[in-house]
């Protein structure tokens, strides 16, 4: 509902930019859209670390961190606290000024990639002609900081876990853009605000986003897959498992750098979430039309606190994947089932509404996907492992 | 409004400083760098008289830059690979070593 | 010549110079990434938004990283232990000054070029779609074509060779 609730960020930031001198008006609304977005969403970062340690230690059978603040929830303020008076060790061989600019690099796209996400009706800081597009421009500009901060450190441990991160990114940036291409093929826009529009409306009690349809939900679960590979967050995490090497990439940066790429990180995550909310479910529409009070920005981030929450939950469930494993599933499945999701989306908007419609694009998805993963599991064998260098 | 000569000034200047550096340098992938630099140049100066044409409309320097964009990314794709392949058999990247065939 | 034009082609020409005489590799490849970016806002001050965001997602996102791949696997991110600059230099940069000065001077004296054109209309995505799949089909299936050719060649050249007995 359009009401006063609704609008009450956008009256009071009208209001503000009401305040300045004319001339300055336009910089006056680009600072506030900034604040309002580093403020709220380093508020959120704070909160998941609390829910999600809490949340880990509540799958895994423990209690999570219960000693600062009544049940914990100050958790965050000891950490920014201690992050910020760590002594900030460098190596001496590292290259200084690569490591200092390698958390930078990484901060600065992700919190841009949040521009372009609509958090509430007329609440999009930037409506650009071309949104989803700088969103994964952006996306992938944050690859370079992982080599940054792997080469600078002068660790074999470091690069290695570098040169992980970076091949699992790009292997799975095709399937995460692949999935958005359907949503964008059946909008006609690269607008993220004509996409949150083009999910309004209901029919009876269920909303038109495009999760439910057959070559939307198969596109939404692409879409997390990749996003959380993308993150580098656990199945995915072999570059910067803890059992593994370690932390990977950023073992050599300490105190309020660490920070930096732990809130890099966890932004990243935010904004993939943002994406997939305004990709595929309707953005800030409520689900049913008698749910219409509640406010827009409520709807959003209830969205996406169930979407973290879902981060959460397969970060507490699933084992690590390995990286051939990881490699072999971006590749060699979805990458193919992106494709034919696309074909799938394709066959949905020239194939007249009705039933019919329905049963050729499931059956268009999950023909192939029975055939891919019974063809998948067939060559597995037992061998011994061998290393390939470049020479 | 920057008049069109200064845009031109520039992808020119680009453009001799990749060609210095492809001239100049030794190891193959910063040769590969200039070249890749040369064709961004030519990219500036699409742009650029698209923007300034009496035609805006036909959108021909923004899908020339676009195809350009695209060729050039699958020609350092396989110059790399070529520089891999060459540094296995030489255990050098340096263009003054494969002389191979110098009489 | 506005400020914003000012700055952006400073940090170009500075990043360019940068990217071709540093001494360490890894250094130049970083330089050349801050170049494209120059370049990317560049496009972005002409109103090419689309370009100038393509700019980003292939350059800095992929071919940028392919160069910093292929300089680790060749060894190169340990100092270079002989000259950087082979020994013919000083004619390489006599040569790209001559074209420099042969195609600034053309510029300069050129009557040809209008001083603003009108506010162009914008380049949306939907136009470029539209001229994509109706005026430059052909250029854009042979760029697929092309696209695949590299593809599969690059593979196939930077293959390990198996020894045939």
């Amino acid at each position: 509902m359009d009401g006063p609730v609704d609008q009450i960020f956008v009256t009071a930031k009208d209001w503000l930019v009401g305040l300045a001198p004319a001339p300055w008006q336009p910089l006056v609304s680009a600072l506030i859209s900034v604040a309002a977005i580093i403020a709220v969403f380093a508020g959120l970062f704070a909160i998941t670390t609390v829910l999600e340690r809490k949340g880990l230690g509540r799958i895994q059978n423990r209690y999570g961190p219960n000693r600062v603040g009544p049940y914990g929830i100050l958790q965050p303020v000891a950490d920014g606290l201690k992050a910020l008076t760590k002594e900030d060790i460098v190596p001496r061989t590292a290259d200084q000024v690569v490591h200092f600019l390698a958390p930078l690099v990484l901060v600065v796209p992700v919190f841009l990639a949040l521009a372009v996400v609509p958090v509430g009706r007329n609440m999009v800081a930037l409506d650009m002609d071309t949104g989803v597009l700088f969103f994964f421009a952006v996306g992938a500009a944050t690859e370079l900081s992982v080599f940054m901060a792997g080469w600078s450190s002068r660790n074999k441990y470091s690069l290695l876990g570098a040169m992980r991160a970076i091949a699992q990114m790009i292997s799975y940036e095709v399937p995460l853009i692949l999935s958005a291409v359907t949503v964008i093929m059946l909008v006609g826009s690269l607008s993220t605000v004509k996409i949150v529009e083009a999910q309004a409306g209901y029919t009876g009690w269920l909303p038109h986003w495009f999760v439910l349809t057959p070559w939307g939900l198969a596109g939404f679960v692409l879409f997390l897959i990749a996003g959380t590979a993308e993150s580098n967050r656990s199945p995915f995490d072999l570059p910067e498992g803890e059992s593994e090497i370690i932390a990977g990439y950023y073992i050599e940066y300490s105190g309020f750098k660490f920070a930096l790429f732990f809130l890099g990180e966890y932004i990243g995550m935010f904004a993939v979430s943002g994406l997939a909310i305004t990709l595929f479910l309707g953005g800030w529409h409520a689900p049913a039309p008698f749910l219409n009070w509640i406010p827009s920005y409520v709807w959003f981030f209830a969205k996406l606190m169930g979407l973290i929450a879902l981060f959460i939950w397969v970060r507490g469930t699933l084992p690590r994947l390995r990286m051939d494993q990881l490699m072999n599933f971006a590749w060699k499945f979805m990458l193919p089932m992106a494709l034919v999701n696309i074909l799938a989306a394709g066959l949905w908007r020239f194939v007249p509404p009705g039933a019919v419609r329905w049963a050729i694009c499931s059956a268009t998805i999950v023909g192939p996907y029975a055939l891919l993963g019974r063809a998948l599991f067939q060559n597995k064998h037992w061998a011994k492992r061998t290393y390939r260098y470049a020479e | 409004m920057t008049p069109l000569s200064a845009y031109l000034l520039l992808s020119a200047l680009l453009f001799a400083i990749g060609l210095a550096g492809a001239l100049t340098r030794r190891n193959a992938i910063i040769v590969l760098i200039g070249i890749e630099l040369m064709l961004n140049a030519a990219n500036l100066n699409l742009i650029a008289f698209w923007r300034y044409s009496p035609n805006p409309q036909a959108l021909t320097g923004v899908l020339f830059a676009i195809f350009s964009i695209g060729v050039a990314a699958a020609e350092a794709a396989v110059g790399l690979a070529l520089i891999i392949s060459i540094y296995r058999h030489y255990k050098s990247a340096n263009v003054d070593q494969v002389q191979a065939m110098k009489g | 010549m506005t400020w914003p034009f000012i700055i952006i082609a400073l940090l170009t020409i500075a990043s360019a110079v940068a990217t071709m005489t540093l001494r360490n590799l890894v250094h130049c490849a970083l330089a050349f990434t801050v170049t494209l970016a120059g370049l990317a806002a560049l496009y972005l001050q002409l109103d090419a938004q689309f370009v100038g965001f393509a700019q980003i997602l292939i350059y800095n996102g992929a071919v940028a990283i392919l160069v910093v791949f292929a300089i680790l696997l060749t060894r190169g991110s340990e100092p270079p232990q002989q000259a950087i600059f082979s020994s013919t230099w000083a004619l390489g940069v006599g040569i790209a000054v001559v074209v420099f000065g042969v195609l600034s001077a053309m510029v300069l004296s050129s009557h040809a070029l209008a001083p603003a054109g009108p506010a162009p209309a914008i380049a949306s995505v939907r136009e470029i779609g539209d001229q994509l799949m109706t005026k430059y089909i052909l250029p854009l299936e042979v760029v697929g074509l092309l696209l695949t050719a590299a593809l599969i060649g690059g593979v196939l050249i930077a293959m390990h060779e198996t020894k045939t007995k």
